[in-house]
């Protein structure tokens, strides 16, 4: 008798523990970002001694890992210098693109520095603050064969990656360009590498890194279409941090922090090719 | 240029990296296959009573584990969940629980199979010798399953730790993630880098899982010669 009544006891657990399971998958996101229950801000930030910041670890310049495993990179500099201002220490979370917009919203980390450009549908999930750089696309060509105008590309084959700007760009405006498409970096360069494209698309600053190694190629057109920007992000609705950020880079701004972080973490690999004005927004 | 990519591996503390990674993809799996075991063979024992309502629940909780894949699992649990619930766990320790939850839902289908297919008689003769149920499954039905069910869990284990590559998704700093990152930070100096790195990550794998492997076969044909030998 004694068993039968366990079993039906661990049964019920059960149930109740799957019921909850199920509500808690259904239940509504609108209650959690109440601004009553704010965890990431200043306040909570600095009582904690810690900001949780969200980085690539795989993206040079920007962020990524040395030999000496350590993080270095331009996001991770202006990482470090936030934390540094707020008087608190740094825990690193590596993200990958697809989720950094999660990390944020449930609540794994603070902030995100890690390479996030501004766009419309991004802006309604997430806050943005003030950029920090800028980047648009650019189109690389071998040397001898250069591509100037985007009017020599109509009715010829293009290389992008796919999820970029550049695809993006060209699949909406420029319809007249044959895309070819890619799933990795890799792959892309390796195609142009095989000719399989007249040309190239992607961030210019990318395609700036990679000219310094491959010398027989060149960004023939610098910027096309719209330039986009890259700033931090923080969980929609934390006014807090949001705010402290914003003057936080526009204090940044005043000590010329950024063409600092553009001499130390960008040029080494961009080359002279490049002016710190095509990547970095006005110092004042 | 003349850099051979196998130098990749002993720049800097690279190759100290990759090992600690493969510590953590190790650690993470050792824990996660312990607990899962244990609670495996408990729920595979319930599984084996005749009330209909708790065999309908743990069913529905090992269809559950073994339909959803493991990525989706380990999303829902690491960012979904704590958003609903306010609850907060770091990466490894949801990685943790993710597969321990997973062993046990396997465990219990395979310690289920074990003890159902030991023969009818053994458990009839327990019962006409007045054994209780604790008695019948202590002494007769768990012993001469455990022969049985010993290659499927080898096999399981070996499953679980070839499955941790995927905790680079929720930030856990494993083997691959760190494999990862060496790639890409050192593609221009060694453009053939990436075989490499690959290259010890699958052997260090294979140094853990193929021991294993070489075990639950061993284990079967024993099994095999003494159910029919002699």
């Amino acid at each position: 008798m004694k068993h039968k009544i366990l079993v039906k006891l661990l049964a019920l657990v059960g149930i109740i523990a799957s019921i909850s399971l199920v509500l808690a998958g259904c239940g509504s996101s609108s209650s959690s970002s109440a601004d009553s229950n704010n965890s990431s801000s200043v306040e909570k930030i600095k009582k904690r001694g810690t900001i949780r910041v969200a980085v690539f670890g795989d993206l040079p310049p920007y962020g990524w890992v040395n030999k000496d495993g350590k993080r270095v990179g331009y996001d991770i500099t202006l990482a470090r210098k936030i934390a540094k201002d707020l008087g608190v220490k740094i825990k690193f979370v590596q993200v990958n693109a697809n989720n950094r917009v999660d990390a944020l919203n449930s609540n794994k980390v603070d902030i995100v520095l890690a390479n996030f450009t501004v766009t419309p549908e991004r802006k309604d999930v997430v806050d943005f603050a003030k950029a920090y750089m800028k980047v648009s696309v650019g189109i690389v060509s071998p040397k001898d064969k250069p591509i100037t105008s985007a009017s020599q590309l109509q009715g010829k084959n293009l290389i992008v990656t796919k999820g970029t700007t550049a695809e993006n760009y060209f699949t909406s405006k420029q319809k007249g360009v044959d895309l070819l498409k890619f799933d990795s970096k890799t792959q892309q360069f390796n195609a142009l590498k095989n000719n399989r494209g007249v040309a190239l698309a992607d961030d210019n600053s990318y395609l700036y890194a990679w000219v310094k190694n491959n010398p027989t190629y060149t960004v023939g057109i610098k910027n096309i279409g719209p330039k986009q920007y890259v700033s931090p992000a923080v969980k929609k609705g934390n006014k807090s941090l949001l705010n402290w950020t914003n003057k936080e880079i526009k204090k940044l701004n005043k000590q010329s922090f950024f063409t600092d972080d553009y001499n130390s973490q960008l040029k080494p690999y961009f080359g002279d090719e490049v002016k710190p004005s095509d990547i970095i927004l006005p110092q004042k | 240029m003349a850099h051979s990519g196998i130098n990749v591996l002993f720049e800097g503390t690279n190759f100290t990296r990759l090992l600690l990674g493969m510590w953590t993809t190790f650690k993470i799996a050792a824990i996660a296959i312990v607990i899962g075991l244990i609670i495996g063979i408990i729920l595979g024992i319930l599984r084996t009573f005749h009330n209909k309502l708790l065999r309908f629940v743990l069913r529905i909780y090992l269809e559950f584990f073994r339909i959803v894949p493991t990525v989706v699992l380990l999303f829902l649990f690491y960012y979904i969940l704590p958003r609903q619930l306010n609850l907060h766990m770091p990466g490894t320790q949801v990685a943790m629980l993710v597969f321990a939850l997973w062993v046990a839902a396997e465990m219990s289908d395979i310690v289920r199979g074990a003890l159902i297919s030991v023969p009818i008689h053994q458990r009839e003769s327990g019962l006409a010798i007045g054994l209780t149920r604790y008695q019948l499954y202590r002494y007769v039905l768990v012993p001469q399953a455990v022969s049985l069910e010993l290659p499927a869990t080898i096999n399981l284990i070996t499953r679980v730790i070839k499955t941790t590559s995927l905790l680079m998704l929720i930030s856990v700093m494993d083997v691959v993630n760190i494999g990862q990152q060496i790639v890409e930070a050192n593609n221009q100096k060694y453009p053939t880098g990436v075989f490499w790195i690959y290259g010890l990550i699958f052997l260090l794998y294979f140094l853990i899982d193929y021991p294993l492997s070489w075990w639950a076969g061993r284990l079967e044909k024993k099994r095999l010669e003494q159910a029919n030998g002699e």
